[in-house]
């Protein structure tokens, strides 16, 4: 497409030309996301109002082109890539913090806005909001939404869905509507609860009400070296076991430890095989108990070098090194394959192990970093997506490991959600009844080929055939435009 | 990884980066497209666009690389937009070198990329014409400021004369110049007392011409602090625009004769009071790394280069005593990181903490200060539009930041603020972080 076609005429009536993106060589920077996946979208338009999206969503109606939402595009499933040459509707213009409301504790935020910079504009009133993807610099909160995002202090409090309070959607005819509480309380079903985590496949959110919370009295954060990852996770399993609750149970393994210290410097000792990062926080008297529990239990494990961060300066050290690791593994690989498996936090040690294993067996290098509190396991496999063999042993590498998580009574994602990367393995875990009890949600939303096409329900070629060839094939394609 | 650059990194295809210049690809497939860098990108912030975005950058010359796109008049315009303020650079958990990979891009494009005549000129004027030649600044220079002071300048802004001058509007990003320009004659300036370090200063070209009296406050300064200082005569200007635009072959001629200049005399460092200056010298050893006759010595200079209020902060300077306060009142003061300071050359506590030495002076951060102000070199003449709506973003912060003066430490930097305040009709005062401190150490004096 070099030529203008009908439908970007009728966008660029609504939207600046500006930002309404059409020429093949400009989208190419919309085809990828954070994942490994990419695909060349129809067009994409950038607007700066709800009363645009409306129109946008009429206009594409009329010329019967299917819409992808688009946050911040850091989504680690290609929930924001387009098929079927859907318009990609990127809500980067709409970033205003709108409302907050200190007494009863609640933001009003446009889609756009990134999440930390809700948490900056939060801070000064004392408060906080609390998922905190590691992607918080970047992400936005309608890709929180979308993917019903959780963080490292989700383990003790809580995902996206648990912190969204109502939103504002544009549905499928174009109509602007209020789903859930608070701005305007609605009787009947908590539709709310439905949209989060749809990946964009029901309808456009253009206002999320948050759910805001106090800042902690105290906070404590320790980090725990380990001479084996078994190790590690047996100290994980024993403080899930013990019935405390810390705010966050982070781990990274030797490979993630090589990718961060280079670009950090949080000063881990040179031999250590995994490092966990424990916080702890709450009330000050309880803080310090839950903090002697967890050093008793590190070092019941053998941990070999133990600290607690001295001032506010080292517990951000701390945090970078490990909400930037992904980013860092770009030091070691052109490419991350990450799986986002989960599994019950007691079966930690022997799928680490197993994980190890396959490493080895197929000789392609996998770095850990891992929500290890609730079992979110993030195996990134390294690859160069140039390469089509390591393409392919990546894609391999990550089905077996979907099916260790499944087989220890495991779900396929923890956050990341399905999108394009696991629709595939969905029949591991659901029969065909349930999936097409599942399929029945998006037409009744009148979303049925309108919203974000060719996502989360597996195709038939990948029932019957290899779930990851539709993505190898992708990947490894010459798209010249 | 390692792949032969004119090979394509995947597929079959040819790379479309052709030429002596190319960016290399282990540079760029070090981006993990993780977007941790859009929050850092000044023109992303602005248009809400991907590709006006670092990661929308990188991922174009990795299709231009993979040979899946030509070189085309778009994708240069999303490189061009780029300001080189290497923002990105610094928040990026991978590590990619963004400044050098765009700088390596923009003169590939420059030898590739047919330009319109239009852009050639205004490039070629400033570039290959003016820059490089000393005498031929001074000329111009002397030119601009009996304009600037004849009141000829007031005429043509009130006929728009100057808009029908060829270069069209040129005349209002004209800088107001000095009185005197400061002149490299391989002078030596001695401190009174006991010597602790002896250095070699630049004087810059811009700098000289716009911002004399600050270099004269600079020898002022390091001499108080026992430092003698010597202006080699020899030397010219760094090359830095020159190399920031892909014009890498003028740039590495002019780095040449400064490193000649420079390793004349054995001082103990190269001292730079523009932060862009410092910057690309203490980047000499990447633009002369294939230059046999050159490389060592380009890492030496760049090994000694130092910023000055880096090296200020490093040597130890006397506490200044002279208050600004006026009327019992402290004078708040702000501070605008230059990007070349801030992120290429990732100082930013030094000069904070000039700044709050000096008594009499309430510090403030104001928002943004790590965020380009739209000057970035000739990306004010160039790329207008873009440069502007940032120098509003930039008075607009500053404003709300309540200060009566914003404090810096790049000529570029210093102009486009005082531009950008006056367009929007403010009246905070723009100055130099060692001018300032010059000033407390006067004061002192003066009362004494
Ligand atoms: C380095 C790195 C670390 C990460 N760490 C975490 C982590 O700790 N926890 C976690 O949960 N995730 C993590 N992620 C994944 C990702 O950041 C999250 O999924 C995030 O929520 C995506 O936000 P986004 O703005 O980038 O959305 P996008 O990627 O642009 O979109 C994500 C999905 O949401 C939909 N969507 C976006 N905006 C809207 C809207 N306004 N209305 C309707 N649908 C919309 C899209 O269609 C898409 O399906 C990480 C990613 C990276 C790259
Ligand atoms: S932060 Fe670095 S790795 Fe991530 S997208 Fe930006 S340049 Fe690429
Ligand atoms: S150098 Fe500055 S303008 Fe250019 S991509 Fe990086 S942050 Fe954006």
């Amino acid at each position: 497409m070099s030529e203008k076609s009908a439908l970007v005429h009728d966008l660029e009536q609504v939207v600046e030309p500006t930002h309404v993106v059409w020429r093949p060589e400009d989208l190419l920077v919309y085809e990828y996301d954070g994942s490994i996946d990419r695909n060349n979208p129809g067009a994409v338009v950038v607007p700066s109002s709800v009363e645009q999206i409306s129109e946008i969503i009429k206009i594409a109606r009329k010329h019967n082109a299917p819409v992808v939402p688009r946050g911040a595009g850091t989504g680690l499933s290609g929930g924001a890539i387009s098929m079927e040459g859907a318009v990609v509707l990127a809500l980067t213009r709409l970033n205003k913090v709108l409302e907050i409301d200190k007494e009863n504790r609640v933001a009003i935020v446009e889609p756009g806005v990134v999440n930390l910079e809700l948490g900056q504009a939060v801070a000064p009133y004392g408060l906080q909001y609390v998922p905190d993807p590691s992607s918080q610099s970047a992400c936005t909160i309608g890709g929180n939404v979308g993917e019903n995002a959780g963080g490292p202090h989700c383990l003790a409090y809580g995902v996206t869905t648990n912190h969204v309070l109502g939103m504002e959607v544009v549905l499928a005819d174009g109509t602007v509507t209020w789903l859930g509480g608070d701005a305007r309380e609605v009787p009947g079903y908590d539709l709310r609860g439905v949209f989060i985590g749809s990946e964009g496949t029901l309808a456009v959110v253009t206002k999320v009400a948050v759910r805001l919370v106090p800042q902690p009295e105290a906070i404590r954060t320790m980090v725990a070296a380990f001479s084996s990852v078994e190790a590690a996770s047996e100290t994980v399993a024993d403080i899930v076991a013990s019935g405390v609750i810390p705010g966050a149970v982070e781990m990274i393994d030797r490979l993630c430890i090589e990718a961060v210290e280079p670009a950090f410097h949080p000063g881990y000792p040179e031999d250590a095989q995994a490092i966990l990062l424990v916080e702890v926080d709450g009330l000050r008297e309880t803080v310090a108990e839950q903090a002697e529990l967890v050093e008793e239990l590190c070092r019941k494990h053998g941990t070999t070098d133990w600290r607690t961060a001295e001032d506010e300066e080292e517990r951000e050290t701390l945090w970078a090194s490990r909400k930037k690791a992904l980013g860092a593994l770009g030091r070691l690989a052109p490419n991350y394959y990450l799986i986002d498996g989960v599994i019950p936090p007691t079966r930690l040690p022997e799928t680490m192990s197993k994980i190890n294993a396959l490493s080895d067996e197929l000789e392609i290098p996998i770095a850990n970093v891992l929500h290890a509190g609730d079992g979110n396991l993030h195996p990134c496999i390294l690859f160069d997506s140039r390469q089509p063999e390591q393409v392919e042993k990546a894609l391999i590498a990550g089905g077996r490991i979907l099916e260790m998580c499944v087989e220890v009574g495991g779900a396929l994602s923890g956050e990341h959600g399905i999108g394009l990367e696991k629709q595939g393995y969905l029949p591991l875990v659901f029969t065909d009844e349930d999936l097409e009890a599942m399929a029945r949600l998006k037409p009744a939303f009148g979303a049925a080929g309108m919203f974000n096409p060719g996502k989360i329900f597996p195709t038939d070629e990948q029932r019957e055939g290899i779930p990851h060839a539709a993505i190898m094939q992708r990947l490894t394609s010459d798209m010249v435009i | 990884m390692a792949t032969d650059s004119r090979q394509a990194s995947s597929g079959t295809r040819p790379s479309n980066f052709r030429g002596p210049d190319v960016p290399a690809p282990e540079d760029m497939y070090k981006c993990v497209h993780c977007g941790f860098c859009l929050q850092s990108c000044p023109t992303y912030l602005e248009t809400g666009l991907e590709a006006e975005s670092p990661r929308g950058r990188i991922a174009l010359m990795k299709a231009v690389e993979e040979g899946r796109t030509e070189i085309t008049p778009a994708i240069v315009g999303h490189w061009d937009k780029c300001l080189q303020c290497r923002a990105c650079e610094v928040v990026c958990p991978s590590g990619v070198p963004y400044g050098r990979l765009m700088e390596a891009t923009r003169a590939n494009v420059e030898t590739v990329f047919k330009r319109g005549f239009k852009q050639r000129r205004a490039r070629n004027m400033g570039f290959n014409g003016v820059l490089p030649n000393t005498k031929r600044l001074n000329r111009i220079g002397g030119m601009f400021r009996f304009y600037q002071n004849s009141g000829l300048q007031t005429v043509a802004r009130k006929t728009r004369a100057v808009r029908l001058a060829p270069g069209g509007s040129l005349e209002k990003f004209l800088p107001r110049l000095s009185d005197n320009f400061f002149i490299a004659s391989g002078q030596i300036i001695r401190p009174e007392g006991e010597v602790r370090a002896r250095v070699a200063l630049l004087g810059g070209c811009v700098m000289r011409l716009t911002h004399a009296p600050t270099l004269d406050a600079v020898t002022r300064v390091l001499a108080r602090n026992g430092v003698e200082v010597y202006v080699p005569e020899t030397q010219g200007c760094c090359g830095a625009l020159n190399a920031h635009s892909g014009e890498r072959e003028s740039a590495r001629d002019m780095a040449r004769k400064n490193i000649d200049a420079f390793l004349e005399v054995e001082t103990d460092a190269i001292i730079v009071a523009a932060a862009g200056c410092g910057s690309t010298m203490k980047e000499y050893d990447d633009l002369l790394a294939n230059d046999p006759e050159y490389a060592e010595k380009a890492a030496d200079v760049a090994e000694r280069t130092r910023d000055i209020h880096e090296f200020l902060a490093e040597l130890g300077f006397e506490a200044p005593t002279g208050s600004l306060a006026t009327k019992g009142k402290d004078l708040k003061v702000t501070y605008q990181d230059s990007c070349h300071l801030g992120h290429a050359q990732q100082i930013t506590a030094p000069p904070r903490q000039l700044l709050n030495s000096i008594p009499g002076v309430e510090f403030v951060e104001m928002e943004e200060s790590l965020i380009c102000c739209g000057s970035a070199g000739t990306y004010s003449l160039i790329e207008q539009e873009m440069s502007q709506r940032l120098g509003r973003r930039k008075s607009n912060n500053i404003v709300a930041s309540g200060a009566a003066v914003v404090a810096t430490a790049n000529p570029g930097c210093v102009i486009q603020m005082e531009q950008a305040l006056e367009r929007a009709g403010e009246g905070t005062q723009v100055r130099y972080v060692i001018d300032l401190l010059d000033e407390s150490y006067q004061i002192a004096d003066d009362t004494n």
